[in-house]
């Protein structure tokens, strides 16, 4: 660990110089700081580090092991290439976010107890909300807001299991558990909700899209990333877990494929790809967690570099719409280049995607679920088609929208360059991401068989996309949203609610009109014996008093006597 | 503040063709696509396959599987689309409207 910094803390205390440093310096400061905790990663020895006492509970900030460091590793390299592509950006509270996001992030993965989960939990969900307002739009503003409660309710999820275990057993160790009481059950929706599960998914393609050009390729990359990491560390194995899994990868499908913002594509089939790696945690062999740890790495590359690609056509047109782009390959010539390498290394063969996502498959395979396998057949097909072939075929193909811009800027450039670089090398050169797995499991990718059996997945899958293109059968890209589930507490809800408040509201207000009348009546009733004029309130004159007492006396005399 | 920088400008008439200006190249391409298919399909009887179940190891599974799971996704999605789609300022009138009866 560098200076004896925790992973994680070494990019969120780093953070605090961030604006003391004039331009240029704070750039290469903020490209540095990631790279020195890559490096001080690259020679730390496995172990539980810095654990100390807290009331009757044992604290473990930093667990290096296997699994945490591919994670920690991945995430290092996504910070340093998402601060590559924000180089051009001058915005201070931007720039902070984004690395004390990363930093929470890497820190997350290393906790070895769920306080310290907890901690950078929510740490991560109030860094990233920056990165969403940084739009400064007002949608973006509102997304941003609707993100925020449901990450920190997450967070909430999360104390709530900790504490309840740590009742139960006495013990706030973050290790595998197994479902069966409410403890954990709190814990594994936590993890569901920012893991995007079906039905807590809507957060994902609600902010990612509306996020700035560079946040978003912060974004992209932790938080689904560290939840599927925390499902593989604490509910490996977990049979629930497949077929949630499978109903992720396949359900966002139908959204990508009709969506029209290009950017909620990929958060669509982002969200696609965490159901291959959540149905891996759930068959939970070795083989299994070595494909979601293989997958995450590969994913938030290739993930990465497409997002890259969208932003620099946002920064460049100001629009992701598929039905106000096409023909970019003309001027954004690179950028075309980066984001093809980006769609194919989703699973072409030499592809980092490629040799990580077999593994799953495999797995899925071995343990005999084959519907199940069939599901994933179905969604590695249909990712292809809507986030490879139909990301660059609606941006920088098909009907040339007429616009004309500047190729990216350098610096993003040389961030999807390298990122392009990455997932070939990893694809290629299969060994080195199999080295940094968790598990010794020994998996061949290339195969003659595996080979060609990918590539008529993906040439069968283009072929389909052709034809429904010319034919006509693809829905054509119009400026529209589709419903989704968010439709509940954006719509239903609000809905719901002027509804009661409109049945409500009627009995209520005559309710408090008649107590209004019946205090008005009262009143009035007082006013009238009371006020200025009323009789018991009248001013009598002494002289008429002392008479009446003098009737009253002479009265009494007379009753007296007689 | 993260401003995109527009430089974008009607397309003018002096611009270099691409190749692909050329509807005979995009015929290439879609015929390029099949001429693919077909190959890999011809593999199928000349290689030494380890299916995990029976229907995998059927003929050219991958290849007609993937097609249409591709077909059926677009197909379907497009069905879905007609009935989920609505304009984009859906949530936002609604908003908007709320703040008016305030």
């Amino acid at each position: 660990m560098l200076w004896g910094i925790p992973p994680g803390l070494l990019l969120i205390l780093g953070v605090l110089l961030v604006p003391l440093l004039p331009g240029a310096w704070r750039k290469a400061y903020m490209t540095i700081l990631p790279l020195a905790g890559l490096w001080a990663l690259a020679g730390a020895e496995t172990g539980v580090f810095y654990t100390f006492t807290f009331f009757t509970y044992e604290i473990a900030p930093v667990r290096i092991d296997g699994l945490s460091l591919v994670f920690g590793y991945i995430f290092h390299i996504a910070a340093i290439l998402s601060v590559v592509f924000a180089w051009h950006n001058n915005d201070t509270v931007e720039q902070m976010a984004g690395l004390a996001y990363a930093g929470s992030g890497i820190g997350a993965v290393f906790a070895g107890d769920l306080i310290t989960l907890f901690i950078y939990w929510e740490a991560m969900a109030t860094t990233s909300v920056f990165l969403i307002w940084a739009r400064r739009s007002d949608s973006a503003f509102r997304a941003g807001m609707r993100y925020l409660i449901i990450q920190v309710g997450s967070g909430v999820l999360l104390l709530s299991g900790a504490i309840l275990m740590a009742h139960q057993t006495g013990s706030v160790a973050f290790d595998k558990m197994t479902l069966g009481n409410l403890a954990t059950w709190l814990i594994l929706i936590a993890f569901g909700i920012k893991c995007a599960f079906p039905f807590f998914h809507n957060w994902l393609p609600d902010a990612y899209p509306e996020a700035s050009v560079t946040g978003t390729v912060f974004l992209s990359a932790f938080t689904t990333k560290c939840a599927v990491y925390v499902l593989a560390r604490g509910f490996p194995g977990t049979e629930l877990l497949i077929y949630v899994g499978a109903a992720m990868a396949a359900f966002p499908l139908f959204y990508a494929a009709i969506e029209n913002d290009l950017r909620r594509v990929l958060a669509y089939s982002l969200n696609n790809q965490l159901g291959f790696m959540v149905v891996g945690v759930g068959v939970g062999s070795a083989l299994a967690i070595n494909g979601v740890a293989a997958h995450a790495f590969a994913h938030i590359l290739y993930k990465s570099l497409l997002f890259m690609a969208m932003g620099a056509v946002l920064y460049r047109v100001g629009t992701v719409k598929a039905s106000e782009l096409g023909g970019l390959h003309k001027s954004m010539p690179l950028t075309t280049i980066f984001c093809i390498i980006g769609a194919a290394s989703i699973s072409t063969p030499l592809f980092a995607g490629f040799i990580a996502k077999s593994l799953t498959l495999s797995a899925a395979a071995k343990d005999g679920y084959p519907v199940i396998w069939l599901i994933l057949m179905f969604a590695s097909a249909g990712v292809f088609l809507v986030s490879g072939v139909k990301i660059v075929y609606f941006a920088f193909f098909a009907n040339d929208g007429g616009k004309r811009c500047k190729e990216a800027p350098l610096n993003m450039q040389i961030a999807m360059g390298l990122t392009a670089i990455l997932c070939v090398v990893i694809g290629v050169y299969s060994p080195w991401l199999y080295s940094l797995l968790p598990n010794d499991v020994a998996y061949e990718p290339y195969t003659l068989s595996h080979v060609i059996n990918q590539l008529q997945t993906l040439i069968f899958s283009a072929l389909a996309f052709a034809l429904l293109i010319r034919f006509k059968f693809y829905p054509p890209a119009v400026n529209s949203i589709y419903l989704d589930f968010d439709i509940t507490y954006r719509k239903w809800l609000p809905v719901l609610y002027k509804w009661i408040v409109s049945l409500v509201s009627p009995g209520w207000k005559s309710m408090l009109q008649d107590l209004r009348n019946g205090l008005h009546r009262m009143v009035a009733y007082m006013f009238r014996h009371h006020g200025p004029e009323g009789i018991l309130a009248r001013t009598w004159p002494t002289g008429s008093m002392a008479l009446w007492v003098a009737l009253l006396l002479g009265g009494f005399l007379l009753i007296y006597y007689s | 503040m993260n401003g995109p920088k527009h430089t974008s400008a009607s397309s003018s008439s002096g611009e270099k063709q691409s190749w692909l200006d050329d509807t005979q190249n995009i015929d290439k391409i879609f015929w390029g696509v099949i001429f693919l298919s077909v190959i890999l399909m011809l593999l199928e009887p000349f290689y030494y396959k380890k299916p995990y179940f029976s229907f995998e190891g059927s003929f050219g599974f991958y290849g007609w599987f993937s097609f249409l799971a591709c077909a059926g996704l677009v197909l379907v999605a497009r069905s879905l689309g007609r009935v989920f789609e609505r304009g984009e300022e859906y949530y936002d009138a609604d908003r908007n409207s709320g703040e008016d009866n305030r």
